[in-house]
């Protein structure tokens, strides 16, 4: 049970919601988008949020497209994992959804929730990271449409009362060869211990990582150290471990030389793979 | 637009009957259907999402109800064991597999069964049935006999 009460809104266009948003704020009121609600609702009922209103974006025709079109798949906000999962037209993005949470929860969390989340992973980054994707916001200043990696760093970036309507994923990215591998301390339905989605860009390995640092990322200098063909695999992934930006997360699921040790065994693991063909 | 405040009344298509029922717009679908339909299948165990002891249908699909609000469910085809009524595939198999033991877990795991047949009318590969059973725990650990119900309920249709 939530013990407190709350407004609940359903809009049926962004400008509703977002002038929902405004209102409230204006009167000194704390609203928040509303999506699969299962990090809301936990937060709620433990008593770490208490939002004066929810505003449910879940009837916003633009947040719930799953399409292709103009040489772009785009996925609505609030299309969630499985159905992201469903459509087979990404299948990077297929793979990490598959690792999100369990099947059931799959059916519930959405994209926008799990980029927008306080939950440090955000797997859904990493794909749409190596894919170049674009992202549609909305807000009390209107729309625009950015870069992913332009508002996302460490987490997104939003402006107030800002919303996610959708990210767009160049075709190139739906059908280049990839790479997923999540590494869980124990059960296989659990938070990563180190994440690595990859996919092949003009030959070259991009690569994007979750629970080695306290947030994904995508970096560049990483795979820069990792294209090098003419060094061991054994000296690739040193130099790309050296090169990561902050120093490795611990918690209780792992250390941080336990999580380095896997991460290593991971990138070299993926290498191999890569040079056989078998990625 | 739809805007809730305070108690209102929602309606709730439930095992395939319209119901009336008042509600704060913070109250979860699992504490609805137990408390004011008096659908106590659905079982509360975490409250967060990890243990499948909730789980109803909600349009063909398996959702967790502790983590879904009641007012979300308007519009929305709720299944629960109870409608079910005692003759899924599933609930027979459980019994011929001997698949409960204590039996909280059992509404959960039922649920996410139904789904499975729902959305996968033939046997699905083995990585699939994994893949959807992982969503739930059974603490009494009968795993091997859940998973031998999901291919009993597929045999038997
Ligand atoms: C059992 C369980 C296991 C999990 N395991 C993993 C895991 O392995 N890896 C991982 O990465 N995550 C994991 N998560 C985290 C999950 O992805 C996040 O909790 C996510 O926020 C849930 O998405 P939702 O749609 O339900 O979000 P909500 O609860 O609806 O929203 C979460 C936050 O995002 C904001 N938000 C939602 N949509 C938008 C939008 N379109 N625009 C702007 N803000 C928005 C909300 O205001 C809120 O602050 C797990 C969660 C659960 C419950
Ligand atoms: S009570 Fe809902 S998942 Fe545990
Ligand atoms: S039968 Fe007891 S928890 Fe599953």
């Amino acid at each position: 049970m939530i013990p407190f009460n709350f407004i609940y809104y359903r809009p049926d266009s962004l400008q509703e919601a977002a002038d929902i948003y405004s209102t409230l704020q204006s009167k000194g009121q704390k609203a928040v988008y509303f999506a699969g609600g299962s990090e809301i609702i936990t937060m709620c009922r433990t008593g770490s949020i208490q939002p004066k209103a929810v505003i449910d974006i879940k009837n916003i025709p633009e947040c719930g497209l799953l399409s292709l079109y103009n040489q772009k798949l785009q996925i609505g906000s609030v299309c969630t994992l499985n159905q992201i999962s469903e459509s087979k037209l990404f299948p990077l993005m297929r793979l990490a959804c598959g690792r999100i949470a369990d099947h059931t929860n799959q059916c519930r969390i959405t994209l926008g929730g799990n980029l927008c989340g306080s939950i440090i992973y955000r797997e859904t980054s990493l794909p749409l990271l190596l894919a170049d994707a674009e992202i549609t916001l909305y807000g009390p200043e209107g729309e625009r449409t950015v870069p992913l990696r332009s508002v996302f760093y460490q987490c997104m970036q939003l402006k107030p009362g800002e919303m996610i309507v959708q990210v767009q994923i160049p075709v190139w990215a739906l059908s280049a060869r990839h790479y997923h591998i999540k590494k869980t301390a124990n059960e296989k339905i659990d938070y990563p211990l180190v994440s690595v989605a990859a996919i092949c860009k003009d030959s070259k390995l991009r690569l994007a990582f979750s629970g080695i640092c306290s947030y994904p990322f995508r970096s560049e200098q990483m795979e820069s150290a990792l294209n090098q063909q003419t060094k061991s695999f054994e000296e690739r992934v040193k130099q790309a471990a050296e090169l990561l930006p902050e120093p490795v997360y611990a918690d209780a699921e792992g250390s941080g030389e336990y999580r380095l040790f896997v991460f290593k065994n991971t990138l070299r693991q993926l290498l191999e793979d890569w040079d056989n063909g078998k990625i | 637009m739809v805007k809730y405040e305070g108690k209102v009344v929602i309606a709730l298509q439930v095992n395939g009957e319209a119901h009336e029922v008042a509600v704060r717009p913070s109250d979860l679908l699992l504490d609805v259907l137990r408390e004011q339909l008096g659908l106590t299948a659905a079982k509360p165990g975490c409250l967060n999402g990890d243990c499948g002891a909730c789980t109803i249908m909600l349009d063909g699909w398996p959702v967790k109800s502790c983590l879904m609000l009641a007012v979300e469910a308007e519009g929305h085809v709720v299944l629960t064991v109870e409608g079910l009524n005692g003759t899924a595939p599933i609930q027979k198999a459980f019994v011929d597999a001997d698949a409960f033991q204590c039996g909280y877990c059992t509404s959960g795991f039922l649920m996410v069964c139904h789904a499975l047949k729902t959305q996968n009318p033939l046997m699905p590969k083995e990585n699939i049935i994994e893949e959807w059973l992982q969503s739930n725990l059974c603490r009494c650990t009968g795993y091997q006999e859940i998973r031998r119900a999901v291919r009993l309920m597929y045999e038997s249709t």
